[in-house]
C-alpha cells in the first residue's frame, strides 16, 4: 500500500519503516518558527524547563511581524524578550525592524523554507508552506519551546483528503477564491485533524503565490496542513532562493486518501466571504448592496507581489470612494521595494491608500487599521471571527486582491467587471 | 481525577479570537489575560463564572489561531475543565502540551441547559448529570496524551526523559 506526500515526508523525519494515519510519532523538526506573540511564552517555557541551548540555532526563525513597529509598551517587552533570546542563542533567522515582513511570506521568499522539510510553527497559518511541497503545521508555544530545545516533537499523523481541481479559472478568479470557495463547501471543520492534498490540471499551472495563498488557508478547514505536490513551478520558485539542498516527495498512486473531492473550477466567480466564519462564502454576484468602510490588501495570505500588481492595475487612475480607508501593506521589505520600483505605490497613493510598513496589525485587529463598532471591511486576510480586525460589532469580509480593490472604489462589494 | 461544577455552554467553532480577542495578546501573563477570558463570545462571562466552573461547547471548539494565550487564559480564569463535540486541533495539542484538562463527548452539550452542574470522573469516562443523574462517555484519551497529563504537560514530561 502507497502512502501520502504528507505521510512520506512525515516518515522521512523518523526511523520509523511504516506509517499510518492515526498514529502518534515523534519526528525531527527541519525549521521552528515563533512570532512576538507566541515566542515570549515558548523562551518561559524554554527556560522553565532548564533549556541552556537551542538545539540548532539555523534552524529556528523568530519574526517580529505582529504588534510591529511596536504598538505600545508592552509589545515593545515582548519583541525586547524574544530579541536578547535570538542573541543570547545566536538565532541565525531573526527579523526586526527595517528586515521584518510577515513570517509566512518572508520564511517562503528567503528560501528558509523548502521541499521536503517539515517545519512546524507557533502560528496556525505555518500550514503556508505547504505550497512548496513541505509538510508545514500550525503549533502552540509550548511545542514550540520543545522543538528548540529538542529538535523534534510528537505529532499524529493525518488522514489526507485528495482535491481534484480542473477546468481554466475564469478572468478575476485566483488561489484565494479556489481557497474560499473548498471552505464554504466543507466547513471550517471540514478537514479537522487531516491533511488537504491539492491537486489536478488547474493546480498544475497555478503560480507560487496562488498556491501560498491556498496552504495558508488550509487550517481555516481545520486541516492539520495543506500541501501540494511540488513541480517545475516549485522548481522556479526555490533554485534562486534556497542555500540548503531540498527533496521533492510525491502521493503514490496507491495512497490511501480519507476522501476524494473533485471540483471544476471553471465554473466558479469571484468568491467572498460574510462574516464571521470563513465558510460563510457566496460568489461575489450573490453579495448584494454590501458597504464597506475600509479595504485591506495584504497579509500572510495576499500581501504578495504578484497581488498588489492585481490591486494595482484595478485601481491605476481610480481613487478609493469618498470614506473608505484603502489600506496596503506590502508583506515584506522585499515585496515593498519591487512595488516601489514598478511604481505601484504611486498608483496606490494616487488612489488614496495609506500604505502600511510590513506587519500583520490591521489582519489580526493588532493596530494600523482597526474597525470600530458597526464598521465593515473588505479584507485579503484569511479570517473574519468577531472582533478579528476590532470591534466586536465590526464586520471582515474576506476576499481577493481583485474584489477588495474594486470594493474600495465602488465603496460596496463589488467585482473588478463593474468598473 | 473528579470535576464537579456549574457548566457555561457555548456553541459550535468558538475561534480563539471569541476566546482570548488579539487586541490583548500584548502580554501573556496568565492574569492579564483571564479578565478577558471568552470576552467576544459573552461580554459578562468573567464577572459570573466560578472557579472550579466548566466550560461546554459544541463542535471544533478553539478553531482558529495557534494562541496558547486561549488555553492559558481559560485555566487562569479558574475553569478546571473543558468538554466540547469536538476540538480544533492546535487547541488540543495546546490543552495537553500545557495540562489544561479537555474531553470530547458527542452527546453532553445537546442534553444539557446552561447552569446545569455536571461531575466528570476521568478515570472511568463517565460524565454524571447532578439532579437526573443521567450519564454520558468522555471519548478516550490516547495514552499518550494521558502521560503527558500525568507528567503535568509537555516541558515537565521532556524534563522527566
Ligand atoms: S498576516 Fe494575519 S493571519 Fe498572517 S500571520 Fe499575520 S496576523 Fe496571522
Amino acid at each position: 500500500m502507497g502512502y501520502t506526500i504528507t505521510e512520506k515526508i512525515l516518515m522521512a523525519h523518523t526511523d520509523l519503516k511504516d506509517i499510518a494515519p492515526g498514529q502518534l510519532i515523534n519526528a525531527k523538526v527541519d525549521i521552528a518558527l515563533g512570532n512576538d506573540i507566541t515566542a515570549p511564552i515558548a523562551i518561559r517555557e524554554f527556560r522553565a524547563a532548564g533549556g541552556k541551548e537551542v538545539f540548532d540555532r539555523e534552524k529556528i526563525a523568530l519574526v517580529l511581524d505582529h504588534f510591529t513597529p511596536n504598538k505600545d509598551i508592552s509589545s515593545a517587552q515582548q519583541c525586547k524578550a524574544v530579541r536578547e533570546f535570538a542573541v543570547e542563542h545566536g538565532v541565525v533567522h531573526f527579523y526586526e525592524g527595517g528586515q521584518v515582513g510577515v513570517e509566512h511570506a518572508l520564511l517562503p521568499e528567503k528560501g528558509i523554507v523548502l521541499p521536503g522539510d517539515l517545519v512546524i510553527g507557533a502560528d496556525s497559518h505555518t500550514c503556508t508552506y505547504g505550497a512548496v511541497g513541505a509538510f508545514a503545521t500550525g503549533v502552540g508555544s509550548t511545542d514550540l519551546a520543545a522543538a528548540m530545545l529538542e529538535g523534534e516533537l510528537w505529532f499524529k499523523v493525518p488522514a489526507s483528503i485528495k482535491f481534484i481541481i480542473y477546468g481554466r479559472l475564469a478572468k478575476w478568479v485566483s488561489g484565494k477564491d479556489l481557497i474560499l470557495h473548498i471552505i464554504g463547501r466543507i466547513g471550517v471543520d471540514g478537514a479537522l485533524y487531516q491533511a488537504m492534498e491539492f491537486t489536478g490540471e488547474t493546480i498544475s499551472t497555478l503560480p507560487m503565490a496562488d498556491r501560498l495563498s491556498m496552504a495558508n488557508m488550509a487550517i481555516e478547514a481545520g486541516a492539520k496542513n495543506g500541501i501540494f505536490p511540488p513541480d517545475a513551478i516549485t522548481e522556479e520558485y526555490v533554485r534562486p532562493r534556497a542555500k540548503r539542498p531540498w527533496k521533492f516527495y510525491f502521493s503514490d498512486p496507491d495512497a490511501v486518501y480519507a476522501d476524494v473531492i473533485e471540483i471544476d473550477a471553471s465554473k466558479l466567480e469571484p468568491q467572498v466571504a460574510f462574516p464571521h466564519l470563513p465558510s460563510n462564502v457566496r460568489g461575489i454576484s450573490d453579495a448584494g448592496e454590501v458597504k464597506i468602510d475600509q479595504s485591506l490588501i495584504g497579509s500572510c495570505t495576499n500581501g504578495r507581489i504578484e497581488d498588489l500588481r492585481v490591486a494595482a492595475g484595478i485601481l491605476k487612475n481610480r481613487k478609493a470612494a469618498p470614506h473608505v480607508r484603502l489600506i496596503v501593506v506590502p508583506a515584506t521589505p522585499l515585496i515593498y521595494r519591487q512595488a516601489l520600483q514598478e511604481g505601484l505605490l504611486n498608483i496606490f497613493m494616487e488612489a488614496q491608500a495609506v500604505i502600511s510598513p510590513p506587519s500583520c496589525g490591521a489582519c489580526l485587529g493588532g493596530h494600523l487599521g482597526i474597525l470600530a463598532e458597526g464598521e465593515r471591511a473588505v479584507a485579503t486576510t484569511n479570517r473574519n471571527f468577531v472582533g478579528r480586525m476590532g470591534h466586536p460589532k465590526s464586520e471582515v469580509y474576506l476576499a481577493s486582491p481583485a474584489v477588495a480593490a474594486a470594493s474600495a472604489v465602488l465603496g460596496r462589494l463589488a467585482s473588478p467587471d463593474e468598473l | 481525577m473528579i470535576f464537579k461544577g456549574r457548566i457555561w455552554k457555548f456553541g459550535d467553532n468558538i475561534d480563539t479570537d471569541a476566546i482570548i480577542p488579539a487586541r490583548y495578546l500584548n502580554t501573556s501573563d496568565p492574569a492579564e489575560l483571564a479578565k478577558h477570558c471568552m470576552e467576544d463570545a459573552d461580554p459578562a462571562f468573567m464577572s459570573k463564572m466560578k472557579p472550579g466552573d466548566i466550560i461546554v461547547g459544541g463542535e471544533n471548539f478553539g478553531c482558529g489561531s495557534s494562541r496558547e494565550h486561549a488555553p492559558i487564559a481559560i485555566k487562569a480564569a479558574g475553569i478546571s475543565c473543558v468538554v466540547a463535540k469536538s476540538f480544533a486541533r492546535i487547541f488540543y495539542r495546546n490543552s495537553f502540551n500545557m495540562g489544561l484538562p479537555i474531553f470530547e463527548s458527542g452527546e453532553l452539550a445537546d442534553a444539557i441547559a446552561e447552569g446545569d452542574e455536571i461531575e466528570i470522573d476521568s478515570a472511568t469516562g463517565v460524565i454524571t448529570l447532578s439532579g437526573s443523574g443521567r450519564t454520558f462517555n468522555i471519548s478516550p484519551i490516547p495514552p499518550f496524551m494521558e502521560k503527558l497529563i500525568a507528567d503535568g504537560g509537555l516541558m515537565k514530561h521532556i524534563a522527566r526523559k
